[in-house]
């Protein structure tokens, strides 16, 4: 029972931050329907410009760990942001009238080129980074195990929560939700209207890859460990994650994320550590067969 | 010059912190930060002349990059291309007789040939059905374990196993495809994406069958027609009077090879005046209007990703003999990503485009020998550059496999309006 509940915390601490990763997908996929291949990528450029900025940070004088991580933050968040603005500039606008595969190949380009060049620029090995935050608390005790919640899973999971209530917000209340929405139901009825489709899209992209700056931060104190290939496999379990939530929706990517989370924790803790993976690409393609609107999707209509 | 400007302090924002800092394991096993202004100024620099200079070029051609190539020289060019796949076909044909003392060389031509098949049969997905398969290299990873456990377990011979190894690839193909393939394009690319990875993992972790992390070492290599290459009485050289030599094997596994691709490339172009073929090429323009027509889309799909997976699955069963030795490390995404870029760089559709992309990506990979570490960034790039500027690959145009008298190449612009509409 214990353990079953350390497991449960263990799993929506990671689920979070696969549903901050998933949101990037959800908006972008439910605004211009394409497949941002390269937005896992774009997570991990989050999590090692967060490593560095800390990094430099200290260099310079700056130790107070509290002060430090949000400078951190908001470093990654702005320069992540800058990378998602260019990726979208540079890859996806020129295509938008091209064939349909079209965006997809040149993502899964854009994912290569910007997992070689943090490869290149900081090489191959893993990074550590000691952990910052210590301390938690011992919620049950069991004669054999104790239930534990660490400092850092709370941080993940209050962040997480209040990122996520902001960005509804914005979704719904603010000028740029209701452009972004508008670009939703239909990109041309929305331009004929007065939407700026093009700064819509671009300021999609720079929220989405803001988020995916924040769950780089937070992969990187959780595991306090990076290298240059985590972005292949948290991104596509995000997808899934958004995929599973159904695409499209805000609450459904955090859902997502968090079933994901749970699903990939308790799967390593009961039947092998060795298949989790396996479980969650396996979810992916029932979810894609069998409940391809997920959880809180709408269905979609074909038409010519 | 304000553009300019602007692109070179995006530039300065975007590397200040991973190109102007480098993180490495210090003594202690803690990090440590060293600085690299230098290099960062220089690419902030070239960034800067790069976006003047392109402002420049633009200032020049106004109009898209294909009206740069005059017209008379397009024309050429395609006049060119029937000729430039004879001469091409010849040229690898005679590669064992001119470099015949050249081991290195043949060991790249088989490399370039294996991917060139490979191509060649992500190419009857991809190119001429639109189905965009991102897990090609589990059917290429089937072939090559049905030959190895085949040949390993059963003892039989090379020629028995490798018609084996592409129908247990096909098998798969279609098991795969049968619940997955009434999905839309890009879900559908990422579902084969999972299941190539499912295929990594599970060679990986079934220790007991494929030997995990290890591989299966000691594959039989291929005889002639059951004429071992040794130095034994029975062997290759010794029936035919020569000397022994090792590199017997190897040009045989060279023409082994070029054959199976030539094979492939054939095999899909006879297709594409089948029935079948229009109906791939048809599904990939509209599925819709496919659907409209009587098309039973599932079947037309089924049957691209069986072939597809065949051949791969041949391919695969080359690479097994030819290693001697697999392991799952050979098949990751990786290598999915890279035979796709081939590809798609080809030109999706396009025999001669992909076999050029073949030779091409094989042979810089040996050139730039040295910049190894930055070539699948160039690749990544490539890809990207190539989907805005020529989508229908470099080398390629678009001509219909079936015509009334005159032969119309149709221009990528056209191609390119069937789809403007983004989906609901």
């Amino acid at each position: 029972m214990e353990y079953f509940v350390q497991q449960l915390i263990n799993g929506i601490t990671l689920g979070s931050i696969y549903g901050l990763i998933a949101i990037g997908y959800t908006m972008v996929y439910g605004i211009i329907g394409m497949i941002n291949f390269a937005h896992g990528d774009i997570f991990m450029v989050g999590a090692f410009t967060a490593l560095i900025a800390f990094l430099v940070l200290v260099a310079v004088g700056i130790t107070a760990v509290p002060l430090a991580l949000f400078l951190v933050l908001l470093i990654a968040m702005a320069l992540t942001a800058l990378y998602g603005w260019t990726v979208e500039r540079i890859a996806y606008r020129p295509l938008r009238h091209s064939f349909r595969l079209a965006p997809l190949i040149s993502a899964i380009g854009m994912s290569i080129v910007l997992q070689n060049y943090v490869q290149v620029a900081q090489g191959a090995r893993v990074k550590p980074l000691p952990p910052l935050v210590h301390g938690g608390y011992t919620l049950l005790e069991g004669h054999d195990f104790a239930v534990r919640l660490s400092n850092i899973q709370i941080i993940v999971v209050v962040t997480t929560l209040v990122l996520m209530l902001g960005f509804s917000f914005l979704v719904a209340r603010t000028r740029l939700g209701r452009n972004m929405r508008a670009c939703e139901q239909d990109l041309k009825m929305a331009a004929l209207v007065g939407v700026d489709v093009d700064r819509t899209i671009s300021t999609t992209f720079v929220l989405g890859a803001a988020l995916a700056a924040v769950a780089g931060l937070m992969f990187l104190l959780y595991y306090g460990v990076i290298d240059f290939f985590i972005g292949f496999l948290a991104g596509v379990k995000a997808f899934t994650a958004a995929v599973l939530g159904g695409i499209g929706s805000l609450p459904g990517a955090m859902i997502g994320g968090i079933l994901i989370g749970l699903i990939e924790t308790l799967w390593s803790a009961y039947f092998s550590i060795e298949y989790k993976d396996v479980a969650a690409f396996s979810i992916l393609i029932i979810a894609l067969i069998f409940l391809p609107t997920g959880i809180f999707g709408r269905p979609e209509v074909e038409k010519v | 010059m304000k553009e300019a400007a602007i692109a070179a302090l995006i530039a300065f924002g975007l590397f200040v912190l991973l190109i102007g800092f480098r993180t490495d394991p210090g003594p202690t096993g803690a990090l440590v930060l060293s600085t690299r202004f230098g290099v960062l100024a220089a690419v902030v620099a070239a960034v800067f002349l790069g976006a003047l200079a392109r402002a420049l070029v633009l200032q020049q051609f106004a109009g898209p990059i294909e009206r740069m190539v005059p017209v008379s020289l397009k024309a050429a060019l395609s006049r060119m291309a029937p000729y430039a796949t004879a001469a091409f076909i010849a040229f690898a044909i005679f590669v064992p007789i001119i470099f015949y003392n050249n081991r290195y060389l043949l060991d790249l031509g088989i490399v370039t040939a294996t991917y060139a098949m490979l191509g060649f049969g992500l190419n009857i997905v991809v190119g001429l059905a639109g189905l965009l398969n991102l897990g090609y290299a589990a059917f290429y990873a089937i072939g090559a374990y049905s030959y190895a456990l085949i040949a390993l377990t059963f003892g039989l011979s090379f020629w028995i196993c490798l018609p084996l190894g592409g129908v247990l690839a096909a098998l798969t193909g279609v098991f795969l495809g049968f619940p997955v393939l009434r999905l839309r394009g890009d879900y559908l690319a990422i579902v084969t994406l999972g299941f190539g990875e499912i295929i990594r993992l599970v060679l990986l972790n079934w220790q007991n069958l494929t030997g995990g992390p290890n591989g299966i070492s000691g594959i039989p290599r291929p005889s002639f027609f059951g004429l071992p290459f040794n130095a034994t009485d029975h062997g290759f050289a010794a029936t035919f009077g020569l000397a022994y030599s090792p590199t017997h094997r190897v040009v045989f596994l060279y023409y082994l090879i070029l054959a199976l691709a030539l094979l492939t490339s054939w095999v899909t172009l006879r297709l594409r005046r089948l029935p079948i073929g229009r109906a791939w090429e048809a599904l990939r323009e509209d599925e819709i209007a496919c659907r409209a027509l009587g098309i039973d889309t599932t079947t037309t799909k089924l049957t691209a990703f069986a072939i597809g997976a065949m051949f791969g699955g041949f391919a695969g069963a080359f690479f097994a003999t030819r290693q001697g030795f697999i392991s799952p490390e050979s098949f990751t995404f990786t290598e999915s990503a890279f035979v796709l870029a081939i590809v798609v760089l080809g030109g999706m559709g396009s025999q001669l485009g992909v076999a050029v992309a073949a030779a091409v990506m094989l042979g810089g990979f040996e050139f730039f020998r040295e910049f190894e570490q930055y070539r699948m960034l160039v690749f990544g790039a490539a890809m990207v550059a190539v989907m805005i500027y020529r989508p229908r690959g470099l080398i390629a145009t678009r001509k219909p496999s079936v015509f009334l008298r005159e032969q119309k190449i149709v221009p990528a612009a056209i191609v390119g309006e069937a789809r403007t509409g983004t989906p609901a």
